[in-house]
Formats: C-alpha cells, structure tokens, sequence
C-alpha cells in the first residue's frame, strides 16, 4: 500500500525538504536534512529500478490527487525513467554525503542554508522529469531544476560565476521557452497533455505542419538544455566557475536529464515513425554529434583550467550520447543510453577529484596542479582511474559504452562512423594526458607557489572517500554491466517498442 | 516622497483596498476567477506600492525580509504537506477528497489551503525580490546606507 505511493514520494521528499531547509537556516540541519533526503531519494530510485526490471511490473503509473490518467496529471515510472532516477539520486548521494568540507570552504557560511535549499530544488526538479508522465509537469520541473541551478552556479566564489551563471540563465531559458512552445502546440494539435495520450493521438497528425514546427521547436530547446553541440556554449562558464560540489552534482545529472526528455519525446510521445522515419532527426543529429564531439574535444585539448578542459570534455561526451541515438537503432540507443550512465559516473568522479585539489590549491589551473600528484598521490590516481574510464580503457566503465557505440556504429553505418569514434577516442586520451602529465611530471616549479606548495596534502578524508568511491564505481561498472548495461538494452527496447 | 502629498494620501487610501481586493480574488478563486498566484500578486503590489511610496525602511520594519523570507518557504510547505496530508488520510498525493467527511466539503478545505500556500509563498517573494533591488535584501538589514527608493 504504502509502496504505491513511492513515485510520489520520490519527489515529495526534495520538495518538502526544500523549504524546511530555508526555515532552518543553521548550516549543520541544513546539511544533515540534505543528507537524510539523498538517502530516502537514492533507496525510493532504487526499489522503483528493482520494481520495474526485476519486480515484475513494468510500468508504475501513479495518479496525482486521485484524477485518472489522461485529464490528471500522471507520473509514470518505467525502465529508463527509474535508470535516469538511480544516476540522478547516486550522483547527488556521493555529491552529497561526502562533499560538505568543499562546500563550507566555498560557500559564505551565512549562506549555506540557501545553498542547500537550491540544492534540494534542483534535485526536486530533475527528479520531477524523470518521473513525470505529463509534458507540461516535464516543463515545469525542467524550470524548477533550471532555476535552481543557475542560482547554484552564481553561487560560485569567482566573480565571473556570475557572468556565467547568467549566460546560462538567457540560454536556459530560451531552451525553456521553445520547449513550452513546442508543448503548447502538441496541446493545441491534440487536446492532452499526457505523453501516452499523445503518443496516441499523434500518428495520424504526420503530415501536420503545425507537427513539424513543434518537433523543431522541441529539438533546439531541448538541444539547449543538453548542451548538443552548437548550442553548448553556456556550460563550460557554468561548470567551471560553480562551486565544485556544484559542478560534481550538474555534470553527472543535468545534461544527462535534458538526454533523457529528448529520448521521452521524440520515442515515446512523438513516437520513432514520426522522429525517424518521418522527419529524418537522425540526418541532422549525426553530423551535429560528430562535430561536437571533435569540436570540443579540440577546444579541450587547449584548455588551462581542468575543470574548463572537462567541461568541454562532457560536451564532447553528450556528442557520443547524441550519435547513439542518431544510429537509429536499438543498439545505438541502449550505447547511447549505457554512455549516459558511464559518463555521469567517469565525469563526476573527474570533478569530485579536482574538488579534492581545489581544496587545498585554492583553483584549477593546470600550472598550479603541476607536480601535486606528490602532494596529493591517492587523489592524483583517483583522478587516472577516472580519466581512464573517461578514456575508454578495458575493465572501466567508459570500455563498456565505448564497446557499445562502436559495435552499434560499425552495424548501421559501417566502418567510417566506427574510425571516426576511435579517432575521436584518441583527442580524449591528448587532453587526459595533458592533465595527468601536469599532475605527476611537470615539477611543482613556480617560487610564489613553493611556499603555498609546503602545506598541500591529501584532501580531507570525506572528500577523498567520495572521489574513490565514484572512480571505484569506474572499476566496478567495467566489470560487472548487470546494472548499467542491461537496464539500458532493456530502456532501449522499450523506446523502441513504442510503448511510452 | 515627503513633498508629494497627494501620492501619499491616494496611496494610503489605496493600500488597504489593494489588499482587501487581494483576499476577495484569494478566496473568492474556487468561485470565480482568481486564486492564490493573482491574489498574492496583488498583495504583494500594494506591499510593494506602500514600501515606494514611504520608503523600504518603514516597510522593512513592518514585514522584516527574514520573516518574508519565513512566508515564502512557509507557503511551499503548507502546499507540499496538504499533498502529504492526504497520503496520510488514505488517498494519493494531493488527493483532496480524503481531507474532510465528504468529497466535496475535502476539495473545498483541500483546494483552498493549497492556494493559500501559494498566495503567501508568491506575495512573500514579490516582496523579498522587491526589497533586494531597492538595497537591503535583509542579509546586510536595515542600518547603513539608506537604501533606494526613500529619499525623503
């Protein structure tokens, strides 16, 4: 009985936690209930996971205030909802728990309270997406996530966190706008907001002009929000001047949230006939992921600042996600959807280790990491492991999804797409390098810096434990796929299916 | 605005009314037009006008931000658990049946609470962004540099 009640509860639990935490406003309760809340959030992901795959039922419906489906609103668990939930809470779990020494450092103690709550807000937010079954409740929850991470990355100590935040907040919300156009259109075409109405109701409606303006719409906003090349360019400011935790938390979740709303829509409330067959998505997605994924991997390799080299990083890695999905095939979209996880896995084990050394370095600047791998030896090999992956090294978690694209790559399009991947892998493997050579050859040189340089040590434990836990979470998805790979063939097959 | 005499006399005629308009649009909502997001802009306006017209001072020190900043989370809250609520009475989430002996006298109690949580939460933070543009946004209170808006 009480178990019915988890979707619900998913987003419930943020969401009350949220202004709870502004009327706290002691640092310690606003942390401990931040806590607490990741913990309910990341077990509720777990068991609607376990439900959905293992647990029989495949879809979890859950009517809001009782009103039945297609005039209620609906939230609506299935296998790739509940896999989106399980990144979104265990990414935000790490983050969390085990980021408050990064957090108190770089937040104004006063501030900390509010902080939280955008924190709360956000998660309440991506969450929402995630289990939603309405499109408008999508759009609504997509701003509340948004909202509160521009507020999260303004939060930053650097100045120019302000700028950023604010360049993302124009870009974010034109994204917003053209998604609340798009969904106003399917509503006036339709006359429901339900994605599983609407994916009924909208075959018929092919040919329809106003059909195709949407889909347009749609795919820009949505484009915006995930970062999909040339409409990338508010994340690398944002990620870079956000505080680290903040950074930690959007890399692994944001974009991959804005993934996860363009696969809802154009599979299963639009439908792969429309998307696909119809309106050819895949001939502009293709060319636009190989562009981004050399573009930016480029711009990474001439990158001084780490956390700027892997943003530009992540928008290259969105570009492998996006050529999953342009394969048009089940394979493609189950690497797509394999990458998804891997990566908020691989980058945000990257940015919770350059947390660690921000710590004690006070920024990221690749001349002022330079030799800290003596200082700071478990943090520096956190780091490898996790570049590894990022790499796609056999037994980490990146080898899986690399594996995955490339087989689905040389099965739709033959050998060209499969080399290009590969050629692409190397960029990775340049910028990578770049930073461990940094990390553990160049000699810890500059005078000013010596005197700084005698005082850096290993970070504090709980920063330390968080950073190994997500880059042995690199090791451990390389080895065992049960979790990762399998839930994302069986999404996949879902989408494909047709069965929002 | 101590020389503009009439301003002052037509808003402090007008205040009261503004306000009083603000509960009949909240209350009147499950009747008629309106609800909780028109009434709490509307009271969060004549707020806003009271404070331009005799200085954010005075009105800081009728509505403290702290305790704006207290509405605001307060009307969330009052939202989010009369969702709570009835999953506690047996419905689902923000089923408002189960809230009183009979359905409709439960939507009624259930709907009006909600949009009470959302006038105050939407008045609150009116007034909350008001009084961070005009200087004082409450971390920094009330002393100090005179903020905008009163220069009288």
């Amino acid at each position: 009985m009480t178990l019915a009640h988890l979707p619900a509860l998913q987003v419930v639990a943020p969401l009350l936690a949220a202004p709870l935490c502004a009327l706290l406003r002691a640092p310690l309760a606003a942390y401990l209930l931040t806590c607490a809340v990741a913990a309910v959030a990341a077990a509720t992901a777990g068991w609607l996971l376990f439900t959905v795959t293992a647990g029989g039922a495949a879809v979890i419906t859950y009517a809001l205030g009782g009103w039945a489906a297609p005039w209620g609103i609906e939230y609506r668990v299935d296998a790739l909802g509940a896999f989106v939930l399980v990144i979104v809470t265990g990414v935000n779990l790490v983050a969390v728990w085990f980021g408050r020494a990064s957090v108190m450092r770089e937040v104004p103690r006063e501030r900390v309270f509010l902080f939280y709550t955008g924190w709360l807000l956000c998660l309440t937010g991506m969450l929402g997406i995630a289990v939603s079954g309405d499109v408008f409740n999508v759009f609504v929850f997509l701003e509340i996530a948004s909202l509160a991470s521009y507020f999260l990355v303004s939060m930053g100590r650097d100045r120019r966190a302000l700028s950023a935040a604010f360049r993302y907040l124009l870009l974010g919300t034109v994204g917003a706008t053209f998604i609340l156009i798009a969904v106003g259109l399917l509503y006036q075409m339709t006359g429901t907001l339900n994605m599983a109405d609407l994916a009924a109701r909208l075959p018929p409606l092919k040919e329809s002009r106003t059909l195709q303006v949407a889909f347009a719409f749609l795919s820009v906003g949505v484009g915006l929000k995930a970062a999909v090349f040339p409409l990338h360019f508010w994340l690398p400011g944002a990620y870079t001047f956000a505080p680290n935790m903040v950074t930690v938390f959007l890399a692994g979740t944001s974009t991959k949230v804005s993934v996860y709303i363009l696969l809802r829509f154009f599979f299963s409330v639009i439908g792969t006939d429309i998307s696909f067959d119809a309106l050819k998505l895949h001939w502009f997605l293709l060319p636009l992921a190989l562009a981004g994924i050399f573009t930016a991997s480029i711009a990474a390799i001439y990158q001084n600042d780490v956390k700027r080299l892997l943003a530009f990083s992540s928008v290259a890695q969105v570009g492998y996600m996006i050529l999953g999905i342009a394969l048009a095939s089940a394979a493609g979209l189950s690497a797509a959807l394999v990458h998804l996880f891997n990566h908020a896995l691989m980058k945000s084990a990257l940015f919770f280790t350059v947390a660690c050394m921000v710590f004690r370095v006070g920024n990221s600047k690749l001349t002022d990491l330079a030799g800290l791998a003596k200082r700071m030896p478990l943090t520096a090999a956190a780091l490898v492991v996790s570049g590894l992956s990022l790499i796609g090294f056999p037994f980490t978690a990146g080898f899986i999804s690399k594996w995955a694209l490339l087989a689905a790559a040389l099965q739709s399009h033959g050998w060209w797409l499969a080399l290009l991947v590969l050629a692409s892998s190397l960029l990775a493997v340049v910028y990578m390098w770049r930073v461990v050579e940094a990390l553990y050859c160049a000699p810890r040189a500059p005078a000013t810096v010596q005197s700084q340089a005698m005082t850096v040590t290993e970070a504090p434990l709980p920063l330390l434990a968080g950073a190994w836990l997500l880059a042995a979470g690199n090791v451990a998805f390389g080895l065992s796929t049960e979790l990762s790979r399998g839930v994302a063939e069986r999404a996949a097959l879902l989408l494909f299916g047709g069965a929002p | 605005m101590e020389h503009h005499k009439v301003l002052r006399v037509v808003t402090r005629l007008l205040v009261p009314l503004i306000l009083l308009f603000a509960l009949y649009v909240q209350f009147h909502g499950d009747f008629g037009p309106g609800g909780g997001f028109q009434a709490g802009v509307i009271f969060g306006a004549g707020i806003i006008l009271f404070a331009i017209v005799f200085g954010v001072q005075r009105c800081m020190h009728a509505l403290p931000p702290a305790w704006m900043r207290m509405v605001a989370a307060g009307g969330v809250l009052l939202y989010a658990g009369v969702g709570v609520a009835g999953v506690l009475l047996g419905g689902n989430y923000l089923d408002y049946d189960v809230l009183a002996a009979d359905n409709i006298a439960g939507q009624h109690l259930g709907i009006n609470l909600i949009e009470v949580g959302v006038g105050a939460t939407v008045a609150a933070v009116m007034v909350c962004l008001f009084y961070c543009f005009a200087g004082g946004d409450g971390e920094h209170e009330i002393e100090g540099d005179g903020a905008g808006g009163n220069h009288g």
